[in-house]
């Protein structure tokens, strides 16, 4: 378990200071996959280097399956990071070491037999799926793949957490998700937590179960990605969630209809034409302003945005009609222009 | 007057020379400069890491003074023109090989040109590593020493090799100069039959010689570091 307890950072910079986290609480469970989302300047990059002390926390704690991070002496330090160990936007490989000797740079630091690592590397190379990259150098390699060589060398030191600082900014959507897809099968072959810092919802979404929304240097919303994606609370995290501003009025011609929010969380609301339905059996015809359709674990989470005719009673209705539907959560939107 | 130093007779004279003391010249230029090349480069290479490691933000962070000490001490050698340099070490020189003239005495104020030269040098190419690369290694555990070893100079050695041939033409040239208090070489023959006896043509092939010296000295290095920089795609 790793609990982070009132961490806050301050930098000091010529034209002063900087508050990049305030008071920072969290705690992240055994075996999760944890999704740390911000925009950039959030305190993202901040916070996840002040989980293995490469930057060092102001004020609070980081405690690790009990071991409080920053009492740790550097030689203790040094051979705790072997357990917490993190891939990068960039990759960050040793340009001039082939791909098998990046993988072995950490068992080598570690003090491992050099024929041992080399056997290791070559059973990480068959895990991340490169085994005929051996010998290659890094630049010979596409940016996934660099990122696979990065993955493998992270999980050579048998780590019991896996930091990843936004290490899927730089690739393809298609590349991207096949890193995820294999974050997330270390994950469950491997039991290892996972700590994902992105700036990218569908990241988040793809394969995170729990997320903390940063902004600012605060935390502002945690909890389940399903909950935050249904229903977000704070105003970063209905930024990230609806990027293209789902509740800006979208033409003022309409300002004279009242707009709920329909959220559904499920199959079953999926399965229901409940628009269509609404218009047959009471009457109202709602018009849709925008719609938005994602794929959270499997199930399917959507959010329209509908603009009610007529008055308050129509709107009333409307409500109490769809909140007959099940797995729905409505909202009116209160008009802002 | 200037046809009489390049007469047939002039480089009838020069060629004989060439055939008695070039060779053994050109041996006693090269073994300065390589036995100057390595002091400097052990002196030097430390001295380099130190600015770069003990800088501000740097893996071994140093107190300030330190840094400021030896980039005071690296300014000043530097800005000592070398024949002054070369005769303020005459009591070194004598300390350290006995004498204060001769081959091997050279090798002393070249020295101590070059490494603060070789410093800088070292300095500019650890610069030059991705700082990405070294909090990678420090994620993993990488102690400061590791980081240096195994991180910092791994990664330049191709920078290292250009800049270490820059270094090797430099105190080349300086050993050229080193002549005059009686280091030997090809600039000793050249100063000797050229400057004191009007031998023009010695002089002049004196030069192309260590031109040549040059060439392939540069040549080596550039090979060298280019074939070493696994960062280069197509080889």
């Amino acid at each position: 378990m790793i609990e982070i307890r009132g961490l806050s950072k301050t930098f000091t910079t010529a034209d002063g200071t900087v508050e990049a986290l305030k008071n920072v609480n969290l705690t992240i469970n055994n075996g999760e996959i944890y999704g740390i989302i911000g925009m950039s300047g959030a305190g993202k990059s901040t916070l996840v280097r002040c989980i293995n002390m490469l930057e060092c926390p102001t004020e609070g704690s980081v405690i690790i399956d009990g071991v409080d991070m920053g009492a740790l002496t550097p030689k203790q330090l040094r051979k705790e990071r072997r357990g917490i160990t993190m891939i990068f936007q960039g990759f960050n490989l040793l340009m001039q070491r082939t791909c098998l000797k990046n993988i072995c740079f950490p068992l080598e630091l570690a003090g491992m037999k050099k024929s041992d690592a080399e056997r290791r590397a070559r059973e990480l190379l068959e895990i991340v799926g490169l085994p005929d990259k051996a010998g290659a150098y890094p630049v010979q390699l596409s940016g996934g793949q660099q990122q696979r060589i990065a993955i493998a060398r992270a999980l050579a030191t048998d780590p019991k957490v896996l930091l990843c600082d936004e290490a899927t900014s730089a690739l393809d959507p298609k590349t991207t998700h096949s890193i995820l897809q294999l974050i997330k099968e270390i994950n469950i072959k491997l039991g290892i937590t996972v700590i994902v810092i992105t700036h990218q919802m569908s990241v988040v979404e793809e394969i995170c179960s729990k997320v903390a929304i940063l902004d600012g240097g605060e935390v502002v919303e945690e909890g389940n990605v399903k909950d935050i994606f249904s229903a977000p609370k704070s105003d970063a995290a209905k930024r990230l969630v609806f990027p293209e501003g789902f509740d800006a009025p979208v033409v003022d011609s309409f300002s004279d209809e009242h707009r709920i929010r329909v959220v559904y969380n499920g199959a079953d609301a999926a399965g229901t034409p409940m628009i269509a339905k609404m218009a047959v059996d009471i009457g109202i015809c709602a018009n849709i302003m925008a719609a938005s359709t994602k794929t959270i674990g499997g199930m399917a989470y959507g959010n329209i945005l509908l603009g009610i005719p007529g008055g308050r009673d129509e709107v009333e209705k409307a409500k109490a009609y769809l909140k007959s539907v099940p797995d729905i959560v409505i909202e009116e939107v209160k008009d802002n222009g | 007057m200037v046809e009489s130093f390049f007469s047939a007779e002039a480089w009838q004279t020069a060629w004989e020379i060439v055939k008695s003391e070039f060779l053994f010249g050109l041996w006693e230029t090269f073994y300065v400069t390589v036995v100057s090349t390595l002091f400097s480069l052990v002196i030097g290479l430390p001295l380099g890491v130190l600015l770069v490691a003990g800088d501000k933000g740097g893996v071994l962070h140093m107190p300030s003074w330190v840094l400021h000490t030896l980039n005071v001490i690296i300014n000043l050698l530097r800005s000592v023109p070398f024949l002054l340099l070369m005769i303020m070490a005459f009591p070194l020189a004598r300390v350290i090989v006995g004498t204060a003239v001769g081959t091997t005495a050279s090798i002393v104020p070249l020295v101590i040109a070059a490494f603060p030269f070789v410093a800088r040098l070292v300095e500019t190419s650890l610069r030059e590593v991705n700082p990405n690369i070294i909090e990678a290694a420090q994620s993993m555990g990488a102690s400061p020493f590791e980081i240096i070893t195994k991180v910092m100079i791994p990664e330049s050695v191709p920078s290292l090799i250009s800049n270490v041939t820059i270094a090797i033409t430099t105190i080349l040239g300086y050993s050229a100069m080193s002549g005059i208090i009686g280091g030997g070489g090809l600039g000793k023959i050249a100063i000797n039959y050229g400057y004191y006896r009007y031998k023009y043509v010695v002089m002049l092939l004196a030069v192309v010689v260590l031109v040549l010296l040059v060439q392939v000295f540069q040549s080596i290095g550039t090979h060298l570091a280019v074939k070493l920089d696994k960062r280069l795609k197509n080889k």
